[in-house]
């Protein structure tokens, strides 16, 4: 293979990864968007009562496989690690509220918020392109990181972010 | 000049193939879902009776691997009006093993799996391979398969009241195919998928029992064993949709067209409604199905002019023009059982479908000649018999589990 | 040299729409699609056996599959 050849392939390569690399994006950047909704029990669920705090937002819903494995993880880790500053909020993206609310009611008890965006108007804020999806935002209320999708493992990843930022 | 092009091709090649990769490894797909199925089935109608058991189980190891395994027996007993104009009624047996294994990487699965199918006088031995890939945020599935089959074919005679292979007679034919389907999202209310598959066969494709008819002179006929070419190519290309209706229903459609170089030409179409009932127990799906073969195969015919007529010669109504439809329903009842949480779900299944075929260029030859070797009364001038027709029941019962 | 522009361009825009094609159906929109009464197949073990009393006895064979859909998660 000549100088040449290879100097094709590492063009290529450069072209490539500045074109592709915008998949991986996580709009890791900026402010959490605001958002009031209603939660269990007609309780206001309003993200700016979590500030100070480090919130990790949770968009789930009871059709999606992946996020129904996931939850008893996500009420462990919420048990775990609300002593010490640390919130989760289940952001259903259902349209049926009502039914999401019997579906639980029927699981283990989960314990920490969930709200109901039965409109979609925050999945849309937040630009969700995966089920389920997870964003960690900082005490200063800030966008860290979002995660798409979940597969037996992810809760380490998470514990890692959420270690990292009960610090600061 | 060559190694300007060199660089240019490495330098596309590059791009393509890291843009796949990359973009491929970002998310990850699901596996299929675990599952066994226990079905018990049986068809009546033609004077065939065939039933059985089938059963098939899915289970995941891992996150990345789902094996799935089906064993299938049809227990056949015959005495179709081919049989029964030219042979003594039979009974037979088939077994058919499949094995097959999906693997998940990223957003693409990859499936390789073996069929192998045993009768006294078929052995067919497939394998099959398939890569499907899902992209632009899960809408679109576009998907490759190949398979390929080694069949043996063999023929029964009876020694001394005992059926045996007739040891003068082993064949062969090899059976290739390709297929590519894409499947899309249309609404999220709507998909539907297309597929193209190209399928050729290689080598012994005729029965090696069934035999022609031709005219010795206008009232008597006699007969002589098919002849077909050793090669068939055909291309199949089908369209489906399915349709979410908002009180939680769903309607399908389904269309196929397909046609050989043996010249049979046919069309498919079929239309299904699924209604689950509020209670979330009952589910009941209705399903009407319509088959046209407008064209037969060019060397085929119900009766000859005479004998040794073409080069190939085909009697086998399979080949003729005809069209059937068939209609079905099923009744589902999901459950759940407190007692055993690893069943996340359990249904019981019932479905009867109704077939019938009217043949426009196939006799019912028993008028002629008679049934096992037994003439009429007042036998048929050939070529004057009615057309031939079919019905057939078909009853399906069975039982799913879902982990 | 204009070859190897053309092509950049090309793969620019193909690589770019893939990446950036958005979605117009929204992950968390899936909900009917993923209902199971929305499978092309909802029991492959009875469909394979119908698929094969209908190929044993037409001459008509292939193109009868079906898949894709689902709830699109992870």
């Amino acid at each position: 293979m000549s100088a040449r050849t290879l100097k094709g392939f590492a063009k290529g390569l450069a072209l490539a990864a500045v074109f592709v690399l915008p998949a991986f994006a996580t709009s890791s950047s900026g402010p959490a968007p605001a958002f009031q909704l209603t939660g269990r029990n007609g309780k206001a669920i309003d993200l700016s009562q979590y500030k100070g705090q480090v919130v990790m937002i949770n968009f789930w819903a009871t059709w999606c496989g992946p996020c129904r494995q996931e939850m008893p993880l996500l009420e462990d880790i919420y048990k775990k690690y609300k002593p010490m500053g640390f919130t989760l909020v289940g952001v259903n993206v259902e349209p049926d509220a009502k039914g999401a609310e019997a579906w639980l009611s029927k699981q283990k008890p989960v314990s920490f918020p969930i709200a109901f965006d039965t409109e979609s108007k925050v999945s849309k804020m937040y630009k969700v392109a995966g089920m389920p999806s997870t964003v960690f935002v900082d005490r200063k209320g800030n966008i860290r990181v979002m995660h798409k999708g979940y597969k037996p493992g992810d809760e380490n990843f998470y514990l890692t972010q959420i270690r990292s930022m009960l610090k600061e | 000049m060559k190694a300007v092009n060199l660089r240019l091709v490495s330098f596309v090649i590059t791009c393509l193939a890291a843009a796949v990769l990359l973009v491929g490894n970002a998310r990850a797909g699901v596996l299929p879902e675990d599952r066994a199925d226990l079905l018990y089935f049986r068809y009546d109608g033609g004077g065939v009776t065939i039933n059985g058991p089938s059963v098939l189980v899915r289970k995941s190891i891992g996150e990345h691997v789902s094996v799935s395994a089906n064993y299938y027996i049809d227990m056949v007993s015959s005495a179709s009006v081919d049989v029964e104009t030219s042979a003594s009624p039979y009974d037979d047996e088939r077994t058919q093993s499949s094995l097959s294994v999906d693997f998940l990487h990223g957003k693409s699965t990859y499936t390789l799996g073996a069929v192998k199918s045993d009768e006294s006088d078929y052995v067919a031995d497939t394998v099959f391979g398939n890569i499907s890939h899902d992209m632009f945020g899960d809408l679109t599935t576009i998907s490759f398969g190949f398979k390929k089959g080694e069949n043996e074919v063999f023929r029964n005679v009876k020694i001394d009241g005992v059926k045996v292979n007739d040891p003068t007679f082993a064949e062969t034919m090899e059976s290739k195919s390709y297929n590519v389907a894409i499947s899309q999202i249309l609404t999220k209310n709507l998909i539907m998928s297309a597929q193209y598959e190209v399928i050729t066969d290689e080598g012994f494709l005729r029965s090696p029992y069934r035999s022609v008819r031709f005219f010795i002179d206008p009232f008597s006929q006699g007969q002589q064993p098919e002849q077909y070419p050793n090669t068939r190519s055909s291309n199949a290309v089908s369209v489906r949709a399915k349709y979410f209706l908002p009180y939680r229903a769903a309607v399908d459609t389904m269309y196929r067209f397909y046609t050989d170089t043996w010249g049979v030409i046919g069309h498919t179409a079929e239309l299904g409604y699924v209604h689950p009932l509020p209670d979330n127990k009952w589910i009941f799906e209705g399903r009407v199905r319509y088959y046209m073969q407008t064209d037969p195969a060019d060397f085929y015919q119900d009766i000859f002019p005479r004998a040794d007529y073409a080069n190939f010669m085909a009697r086998d109504k399979e080949l003729a023009t005809y069209d059937a439809i068939t209609a079905g329903i099923t009744a589902t009842y999901e459950f759940k059982i407190d007692r055993f949480p690893w069943l996340s779900k359990g249904s019981l299944n019932l479905r009867y479908d109704y077939m019938q075929v009217n043949y426009d260029d196939f006799r019912d030859a028993r008028y002629s000649l008679g049934s096992f070797g037994e003439l009429p009364e007042e036998p048929a001038q050939p070529g004057t018999e009615p057309l031939y027709k079919l019905d057939a029941n078909i009853l399906q019962f069975y039982i799913s589990a879902f982990f | 040299m204009r070859t190897r522009g053309l092509i950049l361009i090309t793969l620019a825009v193909l690589s770019a729409g893939c990446s950036s094609i958005e979605p117009w159906v929204k992950p968390y929109d899936r909900e009917n699609l993923a209902d199971p009464i929305m499978a092309f197949t909802r029991a492959p073990i009875s469909q394979d056996f119908l698929d094969h009393v209908f190929e044993s006895r037409e001459g008509s064979r292939g193109a009868s599959g079906g898949g894709g859909g689902g709830c699109g998660c992870n």
